[in-house]
């Protein structure tokens, strides 16, 4: 089984939304010290979660609109041809520079770091987005587990490379298996997760089961899926899309209004369930937690 | 005839009659905006095709009655092309002429599409007999020649809008390809003689 240990209640009904919402005028009114003890309280997972106007994303439309090129291009493509993908038996191969490298079994590693539920706001290159009611643990908990050594700079996600059951992985589309990878820094926020299910539900096929990363103020790409190998490295990975136009997709790919796209607009987007597009926050509206890690840097240059 | 035109008329209306039905039956999927772009976009090309494809094929099989579908064929092209653009300049830029303008201005497939558009209008306003009197035959074919720029724009604004999977804006390209050619073979006799044009 995959989930060992699910939540009671999952998170974002503890919090009342508009009780959060009016978290401000709540601060206020018990003065600074009150304040700063009731941020204290809040768990962080919470305060990164739902901000504004947003709400859940409708499962049939999480599991039903999906970019997953390994099962085909359209976007109802995945949900269809994932159907008999088999997610068991899994191991995950976790490599490179590290103190424990091995292979690891999906459902120890999942008794090993019980799933808690995340929602994130999920951002796609193609400018639409959803919020997802995500089930997982954050990576750091993870590498922490695997020792790195002082040499692992990077992290590299890779896919299955299983023509035989991923008929997308048959046309040369991409550069097969789907590559993605992270800064060291990146993959260690608290932020990252690595995702085993949704909306309290084992992870469906179409999203990734049973293994994916979401890093919520990425876009939608940067979340490799169904993975077998985790590596780390001294160098930068060679990332799929980076690779197949590397002037469209960056390796950073932080989600940024101010960056378009070559051929199209990053300045808004369409959250999934809505007519009219709504504008793109920085960093996903993840800025003031992630922001510091690209201090320094051009983000123009470094898109 | 009429019977035909008729039918015609109404074959051509199916993938209108489909998005309106599949709005009513929640069949648009997650991205409805986005899947009416799609289909109008492509029922606009193939109208379009269809049209092109007409001359040829009245040469080709000395069918004459072809032509006189011409002008519905090319005026469904239009109308799919206004449900494609009504649904960029309502769903996606909010009726906005700034964002709009800075859509087209930054983005070529954008400006190919919006500059295919707007060379259809005088295509379609101008596509009553009336007109063609009023402007002269030689005229009005002259103005009409308008209709290859905007096929090849078409398929240019298909083939960038496509993230990675061009497979079928390629085989849009290729009908088109097959469809000048075909022009190109069954070229008016009239013309290489310079001779007169026939309405």
């Amino acid at each position: 089984m995959l989930i060992r240990r699910p939540p009671d209640i999952p998170a974002h009904e503890i919090t009342d939304e508009a009780a959060y919402r009016d978290r401000r005028a709540f601060l206020r009114a018990f003065g600074l010290g009150a304040g700063a003890l009731a941020v204290g309280l809040v768990p962080r997972d919470l305060r990164a979660a739902v901000q504004g106007d947003d709400k859940l994303t409708p499962y049939e439309d999480v599991a039903g609109y999906n970019n997953f090129y390994e099962f085909g291009t359209g976007k109802d493509d995945p949900a269809r041809n994932a159907r008999a993908f088999r997610t068991r038996p899994w191991t995950v191969s976790i490599e490179g520079e590290i103190g424990r490298p091995g292979k690891y079994d999906i459902d120890a590693l999942v008794r090993k770091h019980p799933p808690v539920e995340r929602v994130y706001r999920h951002r796609c290159v193609e400018a639409w987005s959803m919020v997802v009611p995500w089930l997982g643990f954050p990576l750091r908990d993870l590498i922490r587990a695997v020792e790195p050594t002082s040499r692992a700079k990077y992290v590299e996600f890779t896919t299955l490379h299983d023509p035989a059951q991923m008929p997308g992985q048959r046309r040369g589309i991409l550069e097969w298996p789907y590559v993605e990878g992270l800064r060291m820094d990146e993959a260690i926020h608290p932020l990252t997760l690595m995702v085993t299910g949704l909306y309290g539900r084992t992870l469906p096929n179409q999203n990734g089961a049973p293994l994916r990363l979401i890093v919520p103020w990425k876009y939608g790409f940067k979340g490799g899926k169904s993975l077998v190998r985790i590596r780390f490295m001294e160098s930068r990975p060679l990332t799929t899309w980076n690779l197949a136009a590397p002037d469209e997709y960056g390796f950073y790919a932080n989600v940024n209004p101010a960056v378009d796209h070559p051929r199209w607009s990053q300045a808004r987007e369409r959250r999934i369930g809505e007519l009219f597009r709504r504008k793109t926050l920085p960093f996903n509206g993840y800025g003031s937690e992630v922001a510091q890690l690209y201090r320094g840097m051009d983000l123009r240059a470094n898109f | 005839m009429r019977l035909a035109k008729a039918a015609v008329f109404a074959a051509s209306l199916t993938p209108f009659a489909w998005l309106v039905y599949a709005a009513f039956a929640d069949r648009l999927g997650a991205e409805p905006v986005e899947k009416i772009a799609s289909v109008t976009g492509v029922s606009a090309l193939i109208f379009l095709f269809i049209t092109l494809s007409i001359t040829p094929l009245r040469r080709a099989t000395g069918w004459n009655a072809l032509i006189r579908f011409r002008r519905m064929l090319g005026l469904f092209a239009f109308f799919y092309a206004v449900l494609h653009a009504s649904d960029y300049f309502v769903f996606d830029q909010s009726l906005s002429p700034a964002y709009i303008a800075e859509d087209v201005v930054e983005h070529p497939w954008v400006l190919f599409g919006f500059t295919a558009f707007v060379l259809l209008i005088p295509l379609a306003v101008t596509s009553t007999k009336g007109w063609v009197r009023r402007l002269g035959g030689r005229r009005w074919q002259r103005l009409h020649l308008l209709v290859y720029p905007v096929a090849v724009l078409g398929v240019l604004h298909y083939f960038l809008a496509v993230k990675r999977d061009v497979s079928q804006p390629v085989l849009f390209g290729g009908i088109l390809a097959v469809v000048l050619l075909a022009r190109f073979v069954y070229r008016s006799p009239d013309r290489r003689r310079g001779a007169n044009f026939r309405p």
